[in-house]
């Protein structure tokens, strides 16, 4: 099989790699674009390390295959920060201790993007949810769902 | 083993006609693909053994959910997150709409379709059950044009359905004819995002005084497919409501059903259960 160019925009650049068609998009965001914040965990969709946005909704990026993306808007990690600093979401697992090893952090802090996006003000049981396909080894999530809340409360 | 890109080809011709001309010039050696969260667990793992796939996703013709007054017809590409949005599924089917919101993560819901879920034919999917009660259909689709199939005939063994090499499944088209129907599921597993079904069961049924006038049934993750459970549905008709007519209903469940051992559950354990979810459904009947 041959490699083809697909095109996309990811955080606001528009990129053109010349790539296999199944390459996991994952592993174009990391290898051809070199954007590591978005981590690889169980690389079957189930622990939520690879989330990014993909036209704005959350999916697992270990689950796309990289034609799937072809003039797609993505968003990842690197493209929170902005010139004034920190995304209020980023800032809140700050203050609110809501990382420890940081695998998992990349993913939590983008579903909590779009959690916070479609639910502004959301309860414990919808940030439960929202996050539920995001798995930490190590705090025991409550740190994080704290920081989920606490972002809610900045961005009201 | 990680499967290698340069191994698989994947193509997206970008409408519904071109797929099925693509399926129908070489039947069986395309493997349709939609929302992935299937078939890249099995590629990520070096599993997958298809090597040439077409892509669905994006294709709008499957993308919509439209009524036409006599049925709604839900696009075999709606995913997830498109069923719980959508305010005709949640007042007609209900049953459907709850699935949707078992199956999965969010990420997961984003991506994965109905049309896959169905086609994927896992015996534990969560919305098979809702699908066979509201006595879904199916819109096949090829250059050949398009049949219809009944959804409770669709799966003909573990993984096996009644797909020929060069269809694809178009629409899902229900009735909506169950307003006055008592709704009932419930999925039961260790974690709705991450784990598959123990069991699911979905039921509906129409009372009229003490008795079950009209009755469907249906249990996922039982049996090698979800199964439609007539029997006991046949035990409960017509039958004056009491302590006896719930022991029968269990008994007939369990000769009914002969479940599976597996890595998520025992059959015993899953044949206790189913008991008392249809015990749970006929009680809130009457409550």
């Amino acid at each position: 099989m041959s490699k083809r160019e697909v095109s996309f925009t990811v955080n606001g650049a528009a990129h053109t790699v010349l790539v296999y068609p199944m390459e996991r998009l994952l592993d174009v965001l990391r290898c051809e674009l070199g954007l590591t914040g978005t981590k690889e965990g169980c690389g079957e969709g189930e622990c939520g390390s690879c989330s990014v946005l993909m036209n704005g909704e959350l999916v697992n990026s270990c689950l796309v295959p990289v034609l799937q993306a072809e003039g797609a808007t993505i968003g990842t990690i690197e493209g929170l920060a902005g010139a004034s600093g920190l995304h209020p979401v980023q800032q809140a697992f700050l203050k609110c201790g809501g990382a420890q090893c940081g695998i998992c952090t990349p993913g939590m802090v983008m579903a909590t993007v779009h959690l916070l996006g479609h639910t502004p003000a959301p309860t414990m049981e919808q940030v439960r949810e929202g996050l539920g396909g995001n798995l930490c080894r190590c705090t025991g999530y409550t740190r994080i769902f704290d920081a989920v809340l606490e972002a809610a409360g900045r961005q009201k | 083993m990680r499967a290698r890109p340069s191994e698989y080809e994947l193509v997206a011709p970008g409408s519904l006609p071109a797929v099925l001309a693509l399926l129908a010039g070489e039947p069986g050696s395309w493997m349709p693909i939609a929302g992935g969260t299937e078939l890249m667990v099995q590629y990520g793992a070096g599993k997958l053994g298809a090597r040439k796939l077409v892509s669905l996703w994006g294709l709008p013709e499957l993308r919509s959910i439209e009524s036409t007054g006599e049925e709604v017809l839900i696009g075999a590409g709606c995913t997830y997150t498109d069923l719980r949005n959508d305010a005709v599924v949640a007042r007609e089917f209900p049953l459907l709409g709850r699935a949707a919101s078992w199956t999965g993560s969010i990420a997961n819901q984003n991506r994965g379709t109905l049309g896959g879920n169905i086609v994927n034919g896992s015996p534990a999917a969560d919305s098979l059950p809702a699908l066979m009660v509201y006595e879904a259909e199916l819109l096949l689709a090829s250059v050949r044009g398009t049949r219809r199939v009944a959804y409770v005939e669709f799966h003909t063994g573990y993984k096996q359905t009644r797909l020929a090499p060069d269809e694809i499944i178009r629409a899902i088209a229900l009735r909506p004819q169950f307003a006055a129907y008592h709704a009932y599921s419930r999925k039961v597993g260790t974690r709705n995002a991450q784990a598959i079904a123990k069991l699911c069961l979905a039921g509906l049924a129409k009372t009229s005084g003490n008795q079950i006038e009209d009755v469907r049934l249906a249990i996922g993750s039982m049996a090698v497919t979800p199964v439609r459970l007539r029997r006991t549905e046949e035990i409960l008709l017509g039958r004056p409501w009491g302590g006896a007519l719930i022991s029968e209903a269990r008994q007939a469940l369990e000769t009914e059903v002969a479940p599976i051992d597996d890595i998520r559950s025992s059959a015993l354990y899953r044949l206790h259960v189913a008991g008392n979810l249809l015990q749970e459904f006929l009680e809130g009947l009457f409550a």
